[in-house]
């Protein structure tokens, strides 16, 4: 495992709103290829620090780096300089994110909305883009629902689309922000069957969820954050068989 | 309870109409009598009464000074409200900039241009015009880019447009700024996720959603401004329509038959967009209903096809 290269770096990373200290030195290490599931108690800074990694928020402290590359900043002979807008955009590119309230655009229909990030940003031509939405929907079972608008679709649906979304614009990262949250219990199950076979296609995913299960049977690393720090992490089956603090044996006493 | 158990419990079970006498409305009745009654008085008053000078309207609706001054008014009305929603846009986005320079200069156009009644601004633009015989576009103190001389222009045309057009983008602008606003955050976020920049996030995510909160006031603003070019008279600008059937009605000492016939005018005009208005807010509709409701001619046509069939 150690072999493979090092995806996304967190290095005592802190942000405050305000007065409210989100996060407060979050270490972690995830290698390409890995899916590492972040769990923990609300408001503890999951959702906070996912955004931080694709620079929807700017940190106070730290270092955050995708590839070895500083999110929002570059560094010159040792000083940093922060990025214009349009390099930040082009860092997210190649990150894709899966939101808990799926945030697809309601006026564009489900293949419009995959091959709207293609033809806006890439410029992508519109026909082999649409082509290729068609052919991202197919891989998570909407194959037929191209023309649908997303109100027309059930929420499990409609979250398949935002993958697809996501997956069209070629990420090598995943963020899915309690991607299943959102669904009612028996619509999780075709989510997490799509997410499942994302991880087995090789993508490196970050994923926030309460699916327990998913994490112990996909994770290759399962951080518990709370109060902005990372509690305790390690592989999936050891740290849930043996929660070394109170608070983590609480939680788990919760979601389990 | 059969033995061998049935595929699927879930039947829906057999569904007797409800029979119940209608409850009676006599107030309805009464109230619908009494206002007939006013109305046919008013229908009567309308036909016998000379005064309304009905056969001079007929005689002038269509006459060519006022057919052009219908023309006048609808360029006018267009090329207001296409100044006024451009505007109002670059205004709305500014007013939204993170930029303090762009977010006060906005401000400040719409507390100036808001702040001050249109036919005030009518008339000093005219006098404005008057004052600046040739407009140049320039670094300011420095090199000219390009100077026009507004002789060349149509001058009572130019300040008429931009008397009306700035007023109105004053008003546009918070109306584009509020359906901006209404757009959830969330739509921004998945945008600039993707990699979108600002400006393609709000071309292509977030003003086609905010149209659907745009459009209804900008339907309103715009008969309000078909009816406010009425008041270039204040440049003056005379060949618009109501300065037309004015001066007809003081020529031939009928100024009210006249005034009838410019509402009527108006009227037929503000009816036509309403039409307009119904099918553009159909269209920005798309996505944010599960199915559209049918146009009143798709339901006419329904109800065509269900009498044939009975
Ligand atoms: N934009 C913001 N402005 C101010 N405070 C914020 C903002 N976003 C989040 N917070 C605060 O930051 C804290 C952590 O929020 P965050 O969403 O990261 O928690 P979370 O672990 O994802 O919780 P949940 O499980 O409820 O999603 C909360 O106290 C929240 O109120
Ligand atoms: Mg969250």
């Amino acid at each position: 495992m150690s072999e493979k290269p090092v995806k996304v770096l967190a290095e005592n990373v802190h942000k405050a709103y305000g007065r409210n200290e989100v996060l407060r030195g979050i270490d972690m290490e995830i290698r390409t290829g890995e899916v590492a599931c972040i769990i923990g108690p609300s408001g503890g800074g999951k959702s906070t620090f996912l955004r931080c990694i694709n620079h929807l928020e700017k940190i106070d402290s730290g270092r955050l780096s995708v590839d070895g590359e500083l999110i929002g900043y570059k560094q010159r002979s040792g000083k940093l300089y922060e990025m214009h807008d349009k390099e930040v955009a082009e860092q997210r590119r190649s990150i894709g994110m899966v939101f808990q309230r799926f945030n697809l655009f309601p006026h564009m229909t489900a293949a419009e909305n995959v091959m709207c990030g293609p033809v806006v940003v890439r410029r992508d031509n519109k026909k082999i883009a649409r082509e290729r939405a068609i052919e991202l929907l197919g891989k998570v079972g909407l194959g037929d629902r191209g023309d649908s608008y997303p109100m027309q679709l059930s929420g499990g649906q409609q979250q398949r689309v935002a993958i697809a979304r996501a997956l069209a614009m070629d990420p090598d990262l995943m963020l899915f922000d309690e991607p299943t949250s959102a669904l009612d219990p028996e619509l999780v199950g075709e989510v997490l069957d799509v997410m499942r076979r994302l991880a087995e296609s090789g993508m490196t995913m970050i994923v926030v969820t309460h699916e327990i299960g998913f994490a112990r049977q996909v994770g290759d690393l399962l951080a518990f954050i709370d109060k902005g720090v990372v509690a305790e992490i390690g592989e999936p089956r050891e740290i849930l068989a043996n929660p070394q603090s109170k608070r983590f044996q609480d939680f788990l006493g919760k979601v389990l | 309870m059969s033995t061998d158990a049935p595929e699927d419990v879930a039947q829906p079970r057999e569904k007797p109409p409800i029979e119940a006498v209608p409850v009676r409305h006599p107030g309805r009745w009464v109230g619908a009598a009494i206002v007939a009654l006013f109305g046919a008085m008013l229908v009567h008053s309308l036909l016998t009464n000379p005064n309304w000078g009905w056969s001079l309207i007929g005689e002038w609706i269509f006459s060519p000074p006022i057919v052009r001054g219908v023309g006048v008014t609808i360029l006018l009305t267009v090329l207001s409200m296409i100044i006024g929603l451009v505007l109002g846009i670059v205004l709305a986005i500014m007013r939204l900039s993170p930029n303090p320079v762009l977010n006060g200069t906005s401000w400040l156009f719409i507390w100036a241009f808001r702040g001050t009644p249109v036919y005030v601004q009518l008339f000093l633009w005219a006098n404005i015009i008057a004052l600046y015989t040739t407009i140049s576009l320039g670094v300011p103190f420095g090199p000219e880019f390009f100077t026009l001389d507004t002789k060349t222009l149509i001058p009572a045309f130019v300040a008429a447009l931009l008397g009306l057009g700035l007023n109105e983008a004053a008003y546009m602008s918070e109306i584009v700024r509020a359906g901006i606003l209404s757009v959830d955050e969330g739509q921004e976020e998945a945008a600039t996720a993707l990699g979108m920049s600002r400006m393609q996030t709000l071309r292509h995510i977030v003003l086609p959603q905010a149209m659907r909160v745009i459009v209804p006031p900008t339907g309103n603003e715009t008969i309000s401004m078909l009816k406010t070019t009425s008041l270039v008279i204040a440049i003056p600008l005379t060949t618009e329509l109501f300065f037309q059937a004015s001066a007809i009605g003081n020529r031939l000492f009928q100024p009210f038959p006249m005034a009838i016939l410019a509402s009527i005018w108006y009227l037929a005009l503000t009816s036509v967009l309403m039409v307009g208005q119904y099918y553009i807010e159909r269209h920005y509709a798309k996505g944010a209903m599960r199915e559209l409701p049918p146009t009143p001619i798709q339901k006419w046509r329904r109800k065509l096809h269900l009498g044939g069939a009975a």
